[in-house]
């Protein structure tokens, strides 16, 4: 500034020039401002080409509504519930609707101490209650039942050195909790091949049904329980939690606005990669032939009876076994899924829920057709059911094909993708849409670069408000991990919970749960169409007016 | 203190300042103009020792809210301040402030993965605190009281305003 003052000095001293030193002054002062026009020209030019731009919404029409739950009602009743089976599932089915046992709740409090991330039991203290009170448990095991009576009663959320409440009432078989009074409602985890006769025996008793997937083991089973709950009227919902995925009710309406175009083909698949996730869970210590009423595991007489004629009338006996079903074995009792005898293996337990979902999102129906090949390719562990299965389905009327497959030797993910004309949707929790590079509908925009076709244009996030743009690089980035709105409203809810809480609300304002017996019906005769494939080693085909699988 | 600045000291100052507060004020300025836009994902990628704190922010929706208004309007009103040169030394203080946060909540610490990773190689040091050092150098060395609105500022406000303001 030196410099500046001399100079402005003699100015100064000629007197008679204060104009030239307010405008000198005002020079100075201002002499930056201007850049701000060239600021303001930036900023509108962005807006226009990168912000206002990238509004999609003449060609892809799609609300701003998140997913919608039934809410539960101020004063509902309590339910009174009894469980059946507290497995590996019966604990995480308990546990969604508020109720664990103490020791658990140690080892999440040790943890949480441990690593302050560890936030499971904040989060398990805060899930919402859901007025219920657990009025009768029962296993057959009897490590598992006194476990669940010690959950049932832990109604405060508290460690082994907590307070309880009234413990509920233990009981050794479903048939006597069945004739319990004081219970509304069982909730159904066992074995696939007692799912459908105790679901019967609960409606037949009054009492609302949770059951676990897949609804039955046997096909006869099937109609009888989808009769008996339709006659006796009590709310039955099946357990494929995949209902309550904010982003599957979106996807239901990007199909329904035909913003994929023709959907010809749907990849879906499972990928696990652990013993555990092979089923070779662990031998529970105390488990021994006093302990375990291994007469009740056998199962229900009339369902070994249809499973035993289907089997030999089709010439499987090599399927069936191999140990006798009057024999005692724990690798049986607790690794039960991997032998038909009580599973339905993959197609039962995993296809299922891959099937449950796309017959969500786009009310497919039975499968006219299924064909499957697959086979015991990696845990050769003395199963029966398959470790690798592929599994496709056919709707001709409809023009889709399903294609299912399946490893429990490889944990690489190859998504729920729908194969659109125009776009192809991948469904997890978000979704995301993927222009076809020969879409019609969206031509114009591929044109004119405002729609890529080498990334998804489009990501749907539960939370999210904004539907009517493509998304910006930065938003798919966070996005596609995962990281952005996995909260909804600052909570972030289990599926499960609020797969329960629907059936108990429905139970309480008398509607019908999403997926109650009529999808349940779907579900359960397209896994055994699967089955039936694999086994029979052809394709099985269901003829819509009789209702029936038949052969090809 | 600008008495003793050489023109080309003076200059270079001026076009550091111009820079910064070109930079903070465009940044603000697309966040503003975006209605979806929110830190929530960046914080929620926090690491480092603080890195805890941003998460918990960024998972209560009425904090989130504040942290989001307060670093769009921050951002602009800093790069608007050091642009056009008013209040400036305030605005080497707020620049500051944000740069801190942002260092906190992504330091570039070693094994460190961002969900957005920085698009160099930086160990400790990272742009962010390149340009925390030079609001402090824009600071102790105050330009726009020769060149920008502060010129003016100067004169007409009390002298308590010099020290941290302008």
């Amino acid at each position: 500034m030196e410099k500046d003052n001399k100079k402005s000095n003699p100015e100064s001293a000629q007197g008679n020039k204060p104009r030239n030193i307010g405008r000198r002054e005002l020079l100075k002062t201002l002499a930056t401002v201007p850049l701000l026009g060239v600021m303001a020209y930036g900023v509108a030019r962005t807006r226009k080409t990168k912000l206002l731009n990238r509004d999609i919404s003449d060609v892809f029409k799609l609300s701003s509504t998140n997913a919608v739950y039934l809410q539960p009602q101020a004063g509902g009743r309590q339910i009174r519930i009894g469980l059946i089976g507290f497995g590996i599932r019966g604990n995480q089915l308990m546990r969604a609707i508020g109720f664990v046992q103490p020791s658990y709740i140690d080892t999440l409090i040790e943890a949480g101490k441990k690593n302050p991330d560890d936030t499971r039991y904040d989060e398990f203290k805060e899930q919402d209650d859901l007025n219920v009170v657990i009025t009768g448990v029962c296993d057959i095991f009897d490590v598992y039942s006194e476990a669940a009576m010690l959950a049932g009663s832990n109604i405060h959320k508290e460690g082994t050195t907590g307070k309880f409440g009234p413990a509920p009432k233990q009981y050794r078989t479903y048939q006597e909790l069945l004739a319990a009074d004081d219970i509304d409602a069982v909730i159904i985890a066992t074995p696939d091949h007692w799912h459908g006769t105790i679901a019967m025996a609960a409606a037949r008793a009054g009492k609302h049904v949770y059951c676990e997937k897949p609804v039955t083991w046997t096909v006869p089973e099937t109609y009888l329980l989808r009769d008996t709950i339709r006659d006796t009227g009590v709310v039955f919902q099946l357990g494929h939690q995949g209902r309550q995925t904010a982003s599957y009710q979106k996807a239901a309406e990007i199909i329904k606005n035909n913003l994929l175009g023709h959907v010809s083909l749907i990849e879906v698949c499972t990928n696990r990669n652990t013993p555990n996730g092979a089923w070779v869970y662990p031998i529970i210590e105390g488990s021994n032939p006093q302990t375990i009423d291994w007469k009740q595991f056998e199962g229900d007489a009339a369902r070994i009876k249809e499973y035993e004629d289907y089997m030999k009338s089709s010439k499987l006996e090599r399927y069936m076994g191999p140990d006798e079903r009057s024999k005692f074995s724990l690798e049986r009792f607790f690794r039960w899924r991997c032998w038909w005898d009580y599973s339905t293996g993959l197609s039962g337990d995993l296809l299922t829920h891959e099937f449950d979902a796309v017959n969500q999102i786009m009310q497919l129906g039975i499968p006219a057709s299924a064909t499957s090949s697959g086979g015991v390719y990696f845990f050769k562990d003395g199963r029966t059911v398959p470790d690798v299965l592929q599994t496709t389905f056919e709707w001709p009327d409809n023009n889709i094909t399903m294609l299912y497959s399946a490893t429990l030797a490889s944990s690489r993910n190859r998504g729920k993708v729908f194969m659109g004309h125009d776009a192809s949707m991948e469904v997890s929790d978000i979704l995301t849409l993927t222009a076809d590079r020969d879409s019609e509908r969206y031509a114009e925009k591929i044109n004119q670069g405002i729609i890529p076709t080498d990334q998804p244009f489009f990501t749907y996030v539960p939370g999210q408000s904004k539907v009517d743009a493509v998304t910006s690089a930065t938003e798919l980035y966070f996005a596609q991990r995962g990281l952005l709105y996995t909260y909804i409203n600052g909570k972030r809810y289990d599926t499960t919970h609020l797969h329960m809480r629907e059936w108990l609300e429905c139970i309480r304002q008398e509607k019908t749960p999403s997926c109650n017996i009529d999808q349940a019906f779907e579900e359960a005769m397209a896994a055994h169409m699967g089955t039936r494939a694999y086994l029979e080693g052809r394709t099985m085909y269901w003829d819509k007016t009789k209702e029936e699988i038949v052969k090809g | 203190m600008e008495n003793n600045l050489t023109k080309g000291q003076l200059t270079w100052l001026v076009v550091l300042r111009i820079f910064i507060g070109w930079h903070f004020l465009y940044e603000g300025m697309i966040k503003l103009l975006n209605p979806n836009w929110t830190a929530m994902a960046y914080l929620l990628d926090s690491k480092g020792w603080f890195g805890q704190m941003f998460i918990n922010m960024a998972g209560n929706p009425g904090i989130m809210n504040s942290v989001d208004f307060l670093n769009k309007w921050a951002l602009v009103f800093i790069g608007l301040g050091l642009l056009i040169g008013c209040f400036t030394r305030l605005s080497c203080i707020g620049g500051i402030l944000l740069l801190l946060l942002y260092t906190m909540s992504h330091p570039a610490l070693i094994g460190a993965e961002y969900q957005l990773p920085f698009e160099g190689s930086y160990f400790l040091i990272d742009k962010n605190l390149v340009e925390l050092a030079a609001l402090g150098v824009l600071f102790v060395l105050p330009s726009a009281r020769a060149i920008g609105i502060d010129r003016y500022l100067i004169k007409i406000l009390p002298a308590g305003f010099n020290k941290f303001i302008i």
